[in-house]
């Protein structure tokens, strides 16, 4: 494969930073959402949980469209944003993000939480004799208990993050440089006559970028698993 | 009595209604009764890990739950010891980690156990580095224990210790809660549906059915009870002594004991003489005659009257006989008629010694409060 070209190069760091910031702003979220769907049972779990797994289920172009209703400059949260903040995150890479972590949240949310109710409640009990308040026992007992849950959900997000397209484009627009990720890249290369060669390249280039974060994922797996050895018998 | 404990609670948990009252010393007081009894809710509602619908639980004269004054202090605030049954190590971290996690969380002018000597105590510097799930059921449980009391507890609270353990397991950790107990001066409750435990470990004996306090005492008086065999087993039922090693015999590799009925031979003890005991005579091990027989194999005889004779069942009945010390035996209800004993009756007991081993006998190391009467 010969160098990549200065396009190509702009839509894979786009991407990744579109991802990076994506995963990272909506992880504290997602932690939390796992914690209470996990831990609590309250009036309308129901449909906090459907609402969580939403994007799953509708076509990305409702959810983009809704972000655009909600956040656009004149959206009911995008126009209050703006007014007191001046912030806008409507056709930027911003917007991009956000459209990618709403649409990956439930992938995360899913991982994490399986992995919490996994932690047995009496590990955290025992600690809360030992003297720990349940702030401390969350941050020492069931957070690291839940590592390997929060690496696959971060990783899962990521790499549906990268592939994000339908949301983006719907909300952002496919503008270069800023908006353009890779799956938007591709696409604009397959409505352009002669664009097969450098579409195969770019398609490629994603697959590559999917494998590798999934096998770093199983890598960082297996490494947490080690560390908390034979947890069965805790 | 120092009042370490002070428990009065109700509660409904299911079916089973808890209404019980624990008034507990120094030393060790075990909460005996059968699985189901209540005793894990009692403990848990010492710990703070269960809230009792009504009633006030205090802990060295500490209250810690009062409903009525709506005091209901968090497991983290109660500075108690919690070793459960399962152990409950941190899976992610080493022994080391575990053993500190609750010390660091006591501040400094609380900590009263030194991290050195409860190493020590509890042999756990071989294991220091090592991840829970590398280690031994017998392992975790000492560790657990030294985790528990590097918090610096107030009273350590101990449900069902060795109920996951095989039998060589039980009587190694045995051994290391009877130091603790005798090393540390630290209040222990301990939850156990095992008479055998109980005997070797307690000073107290508290007995618990269905929900309630069904007795509190002294291991010797509650076994001498005769109407509580049921709750404490018949097959392992029998009377409780205080004795002492006075001579070892080499030659046929017994031991002489002291008792308040005289003295009884049993096979070989390994410990020092003058050691103090406490041993159990399981009924079923007792014969009685109304005869000094002559020419027996039997070692120990001895003479007393027939204090009480318990309620009979099936074709079963317990005696008690006051030999100087209490002394239980399981006849059948055939030889009580044909020996006609009655309350008074001059009986002889005849204890068979090979019947007892190490497993009737707890250490009751230095002299305790009760034993001067």
């Amino acid at each position: 494969m010969l160098p990549l070209s200065a396009l190509e190069l702009e839509a894979i760091q786009l991407s990744l930073k579109v991802a990076f910031w994506a995963v990272l702003v909506s992880l504290p979220f997602g932690i939390m959402a796992a914690w209470g769907l996990a831990r609590y049972n309250f009036p309308g779990k129901t449909l906090v949980n459907g609402l969580i797994h939403l994007p799953i289920i509708v076509p990305p172009v409702v959810v983009g469209y809704l972000l655009l209703v909600l956040l656009g400059r004149r959206g009911a949260l995008g126009a209050w944003l703006y007014d007191t903040f001046e912030i806008s995150v409507a056709f930027t890479w911003k917007g991009a993000a956000v459209a990618s972590a709403v649409m990956a949240f439930p992938l995360m949310v899913r991982a994490i939480r399986l992995s919490l109710e996994n932690v047995d409640p009496k590990l955290e009990q025992a600690a809360r004799t030992l003297g720990a308040k349940p702030w401390y026992v969350f941050v020492s007992i069931t957070l690291p208990l839940t590592l390997p849950g929060i690496l696959t959900g971060v990783v899962l997000a990521f790499a549906r993050s990268l592939g994000e397209f339908g949301a983006t484009i719907t909300f952002v627009s496919n503008i270069p440089g800023e908006t353009r990720t890779l799956p938007l890249a591709l696409y604009t290369l397959t409505q352009t006559p002669d664009g097969e060669g450098a579409a195969l390249r770019l398609v490629v280039i994603a697959i590559i970028l999917a494998l590798g974060a999934l096998i770093l994922s199983e890598y960082l797996a297996r490494r947490v698993n080690q560390r908390i050895g034979g947890r069965d018998n805790g | 009595m120092d009042k370490t404990l002070e428990i009065t609670v109700q509660h409904q948990l299911g079916d089973l209604q808890i209404d019980a009252s624990i008034i507990a010393g120094s030393g060790l007081t075990a909460m005996f009764g059968r699985s189901g009894a209540g005793k894990t809710s009692l403990i848990n509602m010492i710990a703070g890990l269960e809230k009792p619908r009504s009633g006030r639980i205090s802990i060295c004269g500490y209250c810690v739950f009062d409903s009525d004054a709506d005091i209901n202090l968090a497991p983290e605030q109660r500075r108690i010891g919690y070793v459960f049954q399962e152990g409950r190590l941190f899976p992610h971290m080493s022994v080391r980690k575990n053993l500190i996690y609750g010390m660091n969380l006591t501040p400094a002018e609380q900590r009263h156990q030194d991290f050195l000597k409860i190493v020590e105590l509890l042999d756990l510097a071989p294991l220091m580095e090592r991840l829970p799930g590398k280690l031994s059921g017998g392992e975790k449980q000492r560790v657990a224990i030294g985790r528990a009391l590097l918090s610096s507890p107030q009273m350590l609270l101990m449900d069902e210790p060795l109920a996951s353990l095989d039998s060589m397991r039980k009587g190694e950790i045995l051994d290391y809660i009877e130091r603790l107990r005798d090393e540390l001066t630290l209040p222990i409750i301990y939850v156990s549906h095992s008479l055998e435990e109980v005997i070797r470990l307690a000073d107290t004996l508290v007995i618990i059915d269905q929900g309630k306090t069904v007795a509190v005492g002294s291991v010797e008086e509650i076994c001498s009870r005769l109407d509580l065999h049921p709750l404490t087993g018949r097959y392992e039922a029998g009377a409780v002594l205080q004795v002492r090693i006075a001579a070892q015999d080499t030659d046929y590799n017994l031991t002489r004991l002291d008792t308040a009925a005289g003295p009884m031979w049993v096979p070989k003890i390994d410990l020092p003489v003058s050691s103090d005991l406490r041993l159990r005579i399981r009924a079923r091990d007792v014969t009685l005659s109304l005869d000094k027989p002559e020419n027996t194999s039997i070692l120990n005889i001895f003479d007393g009257i027939v204090k009480n004779i318990g309620e009979s069942e099936g074709n079963q009945v317990d005696v008690l006989i006051d030999a100087g010390a209490p002394v239980i035996a399981r006849i059948t209800r055939k030889s009580l008629d044909k020996l006609d004993l009655k309350l008074g009756t001059r009986v002889y007991a005849l204890i068979k010694a090979a019947a007892i081993d190490r497993r009737n006998m707890g250490l009751t190391g230095k002299p305790r409060l009760k034993d001067q009467q």
